[in-house]
């Protein structure tokens, strides 16, 4: 039987969770991910094609707030669990390159 | 009968014609925490003070003639996967271990204006992921049946806290049965209602479309009454139902009205996976019912032995993407260790998150990577379709369904941990509630030879608590399971 | 080199802020340089358990935009969760749309060198939040503010239609009227309301053959003319590597070049298009849109003329030049000051260049918009008629409309005040001009022998005319008696 999924794979899917997974959770997830996966292709017996995906229980739309300003928390609320703040910032280690919406 | 042994019901009723206290309902309440809560492990925090302080509060509005909630001076327990803006909020994870949320849930909100006193905030599986509370990163909680055993989870905590009568009731929260199959456990009350009822502002999410909180009590009143205070619609949740559509109600009015010419679905071959014991609790408990003048119909759910592998795809794909906000930045555990900001993410997740907590976001990024999509998630949400409308079938033929809410009783404790894919088998009679989105409840219904609690599962199509509960309640009246007590505790 | 020929290809994906009152998915209002920080709640913080709920307004103007821009409206759509870590997405996600944009396919038409106008196609556009700040000013550390973390932003994409530079910023500054236009933004790029992330390459026809230069996606434009300048370096650039290395374009060369405004260059940011992995779902916090036919046509009926078609109609209907028309429809409510009294019965020419040469120079001076000044389009057309009627002379009509946005009285007091009332007063003329001919007999006798000497004989005469009422006297009313007198 093939693994449905290697430790190269769990390697690239623990960068992508941002999770530094020591060696040996990889061996122990890349057994344990292998049989659940396994297991879920049971899913596979059923013939889907025509079958529309559900994403929501419910069958509602447009729910929407008014365009009303209300009280924000305030710069001392919004940093008061920060691990580490600078004045009114967050602080963190200095990134290095930026990204975009 | 001591303070401890009077349902909520009972005891609001009593605070309100001045004949206990509420700070005396709530001074045997802490003393039953201080006395056993050293065994069981239900709470992760308690909050003595402020507690007697409320009680003293709503002692002295009744005194004085103020007009008081519906739940004023009744001590009950909150999952901590609530927020509240007093208190720390920890979702049983280390990640989360000194946070103080600046804000209330809106159940919790809904609870304080009822006037209930909130003594403490339960163990649970971090994150909510579990069948067994052993997934707290926190601490250990025992079933108080058998403190060798589980309590059952995710809301393990609020479940052992009402079997040991460290509350009056409490809040759990269920994405795939974490509100029913602990109940069962403990030989109590537990509803999920349904997606939409409540609203999950201020629940710290785990399956976002799965996710209901929910009601832990002793009697099915007590669920009744509880869920009359916390449900309704919300404008802070986009997902919670408009009062128009699906008004909630009082659902005590008619708790005691059995319904007429009940017909009971009953899906033999998927019931056929319990224990021996459970099956024919189960089957005994049917049996009452139609003693009591109801018909029962065969019913075919020919998707529910698909139900776990569509539920742990989907409830983990949310969870990825859910957890992905704690990451040392902004609020949480920060590693020490990170000599980059890259690490102070990889790090952090890696030192602050428990082991199922992992395998669960691994498994989740997985099924919504790019070349497994389709294969995973989409095919899931399509399996989901599926469950659904055997649902709405069934429903078609019958007003409610009854099974198993676990094929076990309360197993030992480290019994499964080991093997995942054997403890998420354990959640076949319950996810498939949760992805279909409709109310259940898991009511006391027997023992099993080793004295542990056996739950009965009703279920009912959506936005039918009212009639769930009136279900269950013709049964509650008719038994006594549900007063028998834990022994060898006290 | 002479066999060889390029075509530039540039498509943009442009960012642009919505001025709601509010956050798209929360109640915060949005922000104007506070203190960091301080513009933020559990929902737009990422906090555990908090919830989004779409504020109807921002959805309401990007449909207004995306029928600006001709886009179908879907009657369905949904939000999708897209993830990245980045310190300034709290979540680590980002709410927006994926697979079922709010708006598109569509196009937007602009206005090139020529006269001539140019459709270019847009592929999608969509609502999304945007993310808050990451500041690197501190040196050893970066700082986060959340501050503009879930404002509302549109995200327009463009089909890679824009054939130069030139194309590239006609495009932008079309938009920014149009949005301007809708209401919907300020765009101002400075302040990044909107932002602009062109991906250019070079199709080059060489002895025959075809290639294509790698794409490049350049960042941090923060003007239009960077804008322009960005692209052009690009060109360059791209055809330089192409004759040095030959590089062409493969899967996963496509790089990212940031913009220096100090250099005036585009710097390599990152080699490779990274292998991002977004994982996008629908987001199952918030519930999908449904657009109705009704709502729709509520929307379409807050659509207003677009610029481009105002200015041509300007060129058309009212003979206006098509720089003046530009200027003029430059921002809506100087089209619509300008509309207002033409409407009042000014003549378009006239109010145009009382508009142009003085109205908006003094509103550019004072930094406000036409509107500032607290003119009235009636006071100003009453103006232009005094004009064309010859009470008052077009310089002299400059100086009135300077001293009504100073004094805020009315042209005629002014022109009294001011004395600058043309004298058209024919009799009272004719004595200065009788007296003109007197004290100048050679010079209208020039004007009557005809010849050489006449048309500067005449000029000369008027002039004098001119001297003695100290430039008052209606100079058409002059010529007529001049006319008459020396036939
Ligand atoms: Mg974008
Ligand atoms: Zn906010």
């Amino acid at each position: 039987m093939q693994q449905k999924i290697d430790a190269q794979q769990v390697r690239k899917v623990a960068k992508l969770a941002r999770l530094d997974l020591t060696e040996a959770e990889i061996e122990e997830f890349t057994g344990q991910l292998g049989a659940i996966l396994q297991y879920v292709e049971k899913m596979n017996e059923l013939e889907t094609a025509e079958v529309e995906p559900l994403a929501h229980c419910l069958p509602i739309h447009n729910v929407f707030r008014a365009d009303q300003v209300r009280e924000s928390l305030g710069t001392e609320k919004t940093l008061a669990n920060a691990p580490e703040r600078d004045g009114a910032f967050f602080k963190v280690p200095k990134i290095l390159e930026d990204s975009s919406s | 009968m001591p303070v401890h042994d009077l349902t909520a019901m009972e005891l609001r009723d009593r605070i309100a014609a001045g004949q206990v206290s509420s700070v005396e309902a709530t001074r045997a309440v802490l003393d039953r925490i201080d006395r056993l809560d050293p065994v069981v492990g239900a709470y992760l925090s308690i909050l003595p003070e402020r507690a007697l302080e409320t009680a003293k509060e709503v002692d002295r509005k009744i005194a004085a003639g103020e007009p008081v909630g519906t739940l004023a001076g009744v001590p009950i327990a909150i999952k901590d996967v609530l927020c509240t803006s007093f208190g720390t909020t920890t979702c049983g994870s280390r990640i989360l271990q000194n946070f103080h949320s600046p804000y209330d849930a809106t159940v919790v909100r809904k609870l304080l204006d009822a006037d209930a006193i909130i003594v403490g905030k339960t163990n649970m599986d971090e994150f909510a992921m579990g069948s067994s509370t052993e997934n707290s990163g926190l601490r250990k909680t025992v079933n108080p049946w058998d403190t060798s055993r589980v309590p059952g989870g995710s809301s393990g905590g609020s479940t052992a806290a009402m079997a040991a009568r460290m509350c009056f009731a409490a809040l759990g929260s269920d994405t795939g049965g974490s509100i029913r199959q602990p109940a069962s456990f403990c030989g109590v009350v537990g509803l999920k209602p349904t997606y939409g009822r409540v609203s999950r502002y201020g629940l710290v999410a785990y399956g976002s479309s799965l996710d209901q909180i929910g009601p832990i009590a002793g009697t099915v009143a007590d669920a009744a009454l509880l869920l009359s205070v916390i449900a309704g619609h919300d404008p802070a949740d986009s997902t919670s139902v408009d009062e128009k559509a699906a008004p909630a109600g009082d659902y005590l009015a008619g708790l005691n009205e059995p319904v007429e010419g009940l017909k009971i679905g009953i899906a033999s071959a998927f019931n056929a996976g319990a224990e021996p014991a459970i099956q024919k609790a189960i089957g005994e408990a049917v049996d009452d019912y139609r003693e009591a003048g109801a018909e029962i119909v065969e019913v075919d759910m020919p998707h529910l032995d698909y139900a776990i592998a569509a539920y742990y795809v989907i409830a983990t794909a949310e969870a990825s993407s859910n957890l992905a906000r704690y990451d040392g930045v902004h609020y949480g555990y920060r590693s020490e260790n990170a000599n980059d900001y890259i690490e102070v993410y990889t790090k952090s997740r890696e030192e602050a998150f428990g082991k199922e907590v992992k395998r669960r976001i691994m498994l989740g990024t997985y099924a919504l990577s790019s070349g497994y999509y389709d294969a995973y998630y989409l095919k899931a949400l399509k399996v989901r379709n599926l469950i659904r409308g055997d649902f709405v079938r069934a429903f078609e033929r019958c007003d409610c369904l009854m099974m198993p809410a676990a094929p076990t009783t309360a197993f030992q404790i480290g019994e499964k941990v080991d093997d995942p894919l054997k403890m998420y088998l354990a959640d076949i009679y319950t996810v498939a509630v949760n992805l279909a989105g409709i109310p259940g409840i898991s009511i006391p219904c027997g023992f099993d030879a080793a004295g542990l609690p056996i739950g009965l599962q009703i279920l009912t199509p959506a936005f039918s608590e009212a009639k769930l509960l009136r279900i269950a309640r013709m049964y509650e009246a008719r038994t006594n399971w549900h007063t028998r007590k834990p022994v060898g505790l006290e | 080199m002479s066999d060889l020929t390029y075509k530039v290809i540039v498509g943009l994906e442009i960012h642009v802020q919505l001025n709601t009152r509010t956050k798209m998915f929360c109640s915060c209002a949005l922000s104007f340089g506070e203190e960091a920080n301080s513009r933020v709640c559990p929902v737009c913080l990422g906090l555990p358990g908090a919830l989004p709920v779409m504020n109807r307004q921002a959805v309401e103007y990007a449909m207004l935009a995306a029928l600006a821009l001709d886009c179908p409206v879907a009657e369905f759509t949904k939000w999708d969760r897209k993830s990245y870590y980045y310190p300034d997405l709290p979540k680590n996600y980002q709410i927006s749309q994926y697979d079922l944009p709010l708006g598109g396919p569509g196009s937007i038409e602009i206005p090139l060198e020529d006269g001539t106008t140019k459709k270019v196609r847009i592929r999608r556009a969509h609502l999304e939040e945007d993310a808050g700040k990451n500041v690197h000013a501190a040196g050893s550390f970066s700082q986060v503010d959340l501050n503009r973390a879930g404002t509302p932003l549109l995200e327009i994409v463009t089909e890679p239609d824009l054939n130069g530079p030139e194309q590239v910023r006609a495009l932008a500054v079309e938009l920014q009227r149009i949005v301007r236009y809708l209401g919907i933004s300020e765009a101002d790029m400075q302040k990044g309301h909107m932002r602009f992330e062109p991906n250019v390459n070079l199709v080059i026809d060489r002895a025959g053959q075809q290639f294509k230069t790698p794409i490049a996606e350049v960042k941090n434009l923060n003007s239009f003319r960077a804008l322009e300048r960005s692209v052009a370096y690009e060109i360059r650039r791209q055809l330089d590597d192409f004759l040095e290395t030959g590089r062409t374009m493969q899967m996963g060369n496509k790089s990212t070049r940031g913009w220096n405004d100090v250099h005036e260059a585009t710097v390599l940011q990152r080699e490779k298009e990274e292998a991002h992995d977004y994982r996008y779902f629908p987001d199952p916090d918030l519930v999908p849109v449904v657009t109705t036919r009704q709502w729709l046509d509520e929307i379409r009926s807050r659509l207003c003329e677009l610029p481009l078609q105002r200015q041509v109609r300007y060129v058309q209907a009212y003979g206006l030049s098509e720089y003046d028309a530009g200027v003029l429809t430059g921002d809506r409510s100087t089209a619509d000051f300008f509309e207002q009294a033409v409407g009042s019965g000014g003549d378009p020419k006239r109010i145009c260049n009382l508009l142009t040469q003085v109205g908006l120079k003094l509103a550019n001076e004072r930094g406000r918009d036409l509107l500032g000044l607290g003119l009235e389009p009636n006071a100003v057309a009453t103006l232009a008629g005094m004009i064309d009627q010859g009470v008052i002379s077009a310089s002299a009509g400059n100086t009135i409309l300077q001293a009504m946005v100073e004094t805020g009285k009315k042209p005629e007091t002014l022109a009294q005040e001011l004395n600058l009332v043309q004298k058209s007063d024919a009799g009272e003329l004719e004595g200065i001009v009788d007296q003109v001919l007197k004290e100048n007999a050679a010079a209208a006798a020039d004007v009557v022998a005809g010849g050489k000497k006449s048309q500067k004989a005449r000029g000369f005469l008027l002039g004098q005319v001119m001297q003695k009422t100290k430039g008052q006297a209606n100079p058409k009313v002059v010529s007529e008696i001049l006319n008459r007198k020396l036939r």
